[in-house]
C-alpha cells in the first residue's frame, strides 16, 4: 500500500518535469545501450574465433622454421630454412601420435587460362594434405605421391578459381599457366566456404609442394609443415614428441634453442580467444564508464530536484510524512529513472547490435544475461547515485524547510 | 480528559556559536478541548517556536508537554511524524499547498501517510472542501485560486484527519483584510458548530478579536493570558 502510494507520488514528480526526467535518464540509455551494443560485438568476435578455430580441427598442429643462431645474432621466425620435407615424412613415418603430415608453401600467384586470367592462393602441398585439412574432392583427384616424386605439372583447384576461369565448363584436364609454366588440372575440391574473417577458402590452387620448391620457389626447405594428431588428446603428446624429433633430426645440442617452433591450435584457439576477451573487457569497460557518468547525472539532477523541492519536503513532513517516506519517494525517483532508462537502453542496444548485424555484417551475438545484468545494474546505478540526494532530503528539518524559499 | 496541551515550565534555548539566546523562558499553559486561542506578540516574543514545539516540529530544551495527557517531547520522530499526520493540522501564512497538483489532490497528501484507500481518501477530501466552503473547485491547481480559496484548501487539509488540534500559524498573513475576517469566520465556525481546538499565532490584534482566549508573549515569556471577554463574531457569508 505503501510502496504503491511512494511509486505514484514519485511517477507523478517525474511527470510533472518530463524532459527533465528525459535528459536525465539519456545519461542511462547511452549507458545501457552502450554496454549491450560492445558486449554483443565482443561475444560475436569471440564465438566466431571459436567456430574458425573448430573448423580448422583442434588436433591440427603447424611446425614452422624458427630462428636461426648465427653468431648470437637470432633472425625472427619463419625466415629460415631449417625445415625440409624430409621432417614431415619422418614425423609420420617415426611418431604413432603422428597421424598425417604434409610440408605446406604459399605464395600468391597469377593463373592464367585461355584468355582469362586470375590472381590467387597457390599452396604447395602432400597429398596427406587433404585428410589434415578434411577436405573433400568434388571431380577429378587429388595429388599423389608420385606426383611430387617428379615434381610433376599438375593442380587441383578450389570452387572460385574453377568459376573464374571456366565457367560452367569442366576444367579437368584444362591446362593453367602459372609464371609461364603450364601445369594440367587433375582435380576441383569441394567448396568450404569462408573462413570467419571472410577469406574465401575456395579461392585457392594446390600443386605438389615439390613442383612449388624446384619450379616456381627454387628452394629445397619448406616454409611450414602441418600436422594432424591422432586425436585431440594426443595433441600434446604430438607436440612433444615432434621436438623431440626434430631436434634430433636438426643436431640440436642439450641447452640449445630450438631452431622451429610448434603450435598446436588450441595455443592459437587460446591466443585469439583471449584477444578477444581482452577486447570485450575493454568495450565492456568503456560502456560501463559511460552507464556510470549517466549514473552521477542522476544523482546531479536529484539533488538539484531536492534543493528546488525543499519546501514540498516540509509540507509532506508537516503533514505527517516520515523521513523514511521522503527518502524512499525520492529513491523511487531515482530508481524510476534509472530502470527506465535501463529498460529503453536495452532495446536500443539490441535493435543497434542487430543494425551492426545486418548493415555492416559484424558477427553480434545477445547474451540474456547481459541484458540482465545490464539491467540490474542500471537500477543499482539508481539505488546508488539516488541514496545521497534521498539521504539529503529525508534529513531536512522540517521547520528549515517549511521556511525555504 | 479534556486537557488537550498541557506545558510545564517549557524552556527552548537556541545556541549561535557561543551564544545562547533563549526562546522561551519556562512556559506553563494549559489549553483545553474546544477552545479558540489566539497567541501574540510582536516577532521575537518566542509565540513561533511555542508553536514549533506543541506542533511536534520541534523539541523544547527543557521542560514538559503533554499532548491529550501523552508526554511527547521525548518520542522519536517517527512518532513525532504520526502525531502531525493523526492529531495536528497546520495552517500556514503561505499556505504551503503543492503547487502543480489539484486542490483535491493536496487535500488527500495528509492520507497518503496513513494508509487509506483510494476511495474513502476520495471521500473525505470531497467532505472537507465542501465544510471549507469550496465545493466546487476541486481540480484547481493553487495557481489558479485566489488567496482566501488557496487558503480554505491548506485548512481542508489541516482537518482531513480530523486531528484534535488546528495550528494556525498567521493565517491571515497573507490576505486582504476582507478576505482574512472570512477565514477567520470560517476557523469560528469550526471551532463553535465542529468543536475543533485551534491555536492561532498572530501578531495582529484585530485577528486575535476572533479567538475565545488570548495569550501574550514577550521576550520568551507569557505576560497575559485572559479570556476575550468581546469575541468579534462575523459570520460566514
Amino acid at each position: 500500500m505503501r510502496w504503491l502510494m511512494t511509486f505514484r507520488i514519485a511517477l507523478r514528480a517525474l511527470a510533472r518535469n518530463k524532459l527533465r526526467a528525459f535528459l536525465t535518464m539519456l545519461g542511462i540509455i547511452i549507458g545501457v545501450s552502450a554496454v549491450i551494443a560492445m558486449v554483443a560485438i565482443g561475444e560475436g568476435a569471440k564465438s566466431t574465433i571459436r567456430s574458425q578455430i573448430s573448423a580448422l580441427g583442434t588436433n591440427v598442429l603447424i611446425v614452422l622454421p624458427g630462428s636461426n643462431v648465427q653468431g648470437g645474432v637470432r633472425a625472427g621466425t619463419g625466415n629460415v630454412n631449417t625445415l625440409v620435407d624430409t621432417d614431415a615424412r619422418a614425423m609420420t613415418r617415426e611418431l604413432r601420435s603422428v597421424a598425417y603430415a604434409s610440408p605446406v608453401m604459399r605464395r600468391q600467384e597469377q593463373l592464367i587460362a585461355g584468355n582469362l586470367n586470375w590472381g590467387t592462393l597457390a599452396q604447395g602441398v602432400a597429398p596427406e594434405f587433404e585428410q589434415i585439412r578434411d577436405w573433400q574432392i568434388e571431380a577429378g583427384r587429388f595429388l599423389h605421391e608420385g606426383d611430387m616424386d617428379s615434381a610433376a605439372k599438375v593442380a587441383v583447384i578450389g570452387q572460385t578459381v574453377a568459376r573464374q576461369l571456366f565457367g560452367a565448363d569442366d576444367p579437368i584436364d584444362s591446362v593453367i599457366r602459372i609464371r609461364n609454366i603450364p601445369f594440367r588440372i587433375v582435380g576441383v575440391l569441394a567448396g568450404k566456404g569462408q573462413t570467419g574473417q571472410g577469406q574465401d577458402q575456395d579461392d585457392t590452387v594446390m600443386i605438389p609442394y615439390t613442383t612449388m620448391q624446384k619450379r616456381l620457389m627454387r628452394i629445397t626447405f619448406v616454409q611450414s609443415i602441418v600436422v594432424r594428431a591422432v586425436s585431440a588428446e594426443k595433441v600434446q603428446e604430438a607436440q612433444e614428441q615432434i621436438t623431440l624429433l626434430l631436434r634430433q633430426r636438426h643436431r640440436i645440442a642439450e641447452g640449445r634453442e630450438d631452431d622451429f617452433t610448434v603450435r598446436n591450435l588450441s595455443d592459437i584457439a587460446e591466443a585469439a580467444q583471449s584477444t578477444a576477451r581482452v577486447m570485450a573487457i575493454l568495450l565492456g569497460s568503456v560502456a560501463g564508464i559511460s552507464l556510470l557518468v549517466g549514473g552521477i547525472g542522476i544523482m546531479n539532477i536529484m539533488l538539484v530536484s531536492v534543493t528546488e523541492r525543499t519546501r514540498e519536503i516540509g509540507i509532506r513532513m508537516a503533514v505527517g510524512a516520515r523521513s523514511r517516506d521522503i527518502m524512499l519517494q525520492f529513491l523511487v525517483e531515482a530508481v524510476v529513472m534509472a530502470a527506465t532508462g535501463g529498460i529503453i537502453g536495452i532495446f536500443l542496444g539490441i535493435g543497434s547490435s542487430e543494425l551492426l548485424k545486418t548493415w555492416a555484417q559484424w558477427p553480434t551475438l545477445i547474451d540474456p544475461i547481459v541484458v540482465a545484468v545490464a539491467f540490474l545494474f542500471s537500477g543499482a546505478v539508481g539505488v546508488f547515485f539516488g541514496f545521497y540526494p534521498a539521504k539529503k532530503a529525508a534529513g531536512l528539518d522540517p521547520i528549515d524547510a517549511l521556511r525555504y524559499e | 480528559m479534556n486537557e488537550v496541551i498541557r506545558v510545564q515550565d517549557l524552556q527552548k534555548i537556541y545556541r549561535m556559536g557561543d551564544v545562547e539566546v533563549p526562546a522561551l523562558r519556562g512556559i506553563n499553559l494549559t489549553i483545553e478541548r474546544g477552545e479558540f486561542v489566539a497567541v501574540m506578540g510582536s516577532s521575537g516574543s518566542g509565540k513561533s517556536t511555542f508553536m514549533n514545539i506543541i506542533g511536534c516540529l520541534d523539541r523544547p530544551t527543557g521542560g514538559n508537554y503533554w499532548l491529550e495527557g501523552e508526554a511527547v517531547a521525548a518520542l522519536s520522530a517517527d512518532d513525532w511524524a504520526h502525531i502531525r499526520n493523526k492529531r495536528i493540522g497546520f495552517v500556514f501564512q503561505g499556505f504551503n499547498l503543492l503547487s502543480r497538483t489539484t486542490a483535491l489532490e493536496n487535500v488527500e497528501l495528509p492520507m497518503m501517510y496513513n494508509g487509506f484507500a483510494g476511495k474513502e481518501r476520495h471521500r473525505r477530501a470531497v467532505e472537507v472542501l465542501d465544510l471549507v466552503g469550496l465545493g466546487e473547485r476541486h481540480d484547481h491547481t493553487p495557481n489558479r485560486l485566489s488567496g482566501g480559496q488557496q487558503q480554505r484548501v491548506a485548512i481542508a487539509r489541516a482537518l482531513v484527519n480530523k486531528p484534535s488540534l488546528i495550528l494556525a500559524d498567521e493565517p491571515t498573513g497573507n490576505l486582504d483584510s476582507a478576505t482574512s475576517s472570512e477565514i477567520m469566520g470560517l476557523f469560528q465556525h469550526l471551532n463553535s458548530d465542529q468543536g475543533i481546538t485551534i491555536v492561532l499565532v498572530t501578531h495582529e490584534a484585530d485577528i486575535a478579536e476572533h479567538a475565545k482566549r488570548q495569550i501574550i508573549f514577550r521576550d520568551g515569556a507569557v505576560i497575559s493570558d485572559k479570556p476575550n471577554n468581546q469575541v468579534l463574531v462575523k459570520l460566514e457569508a
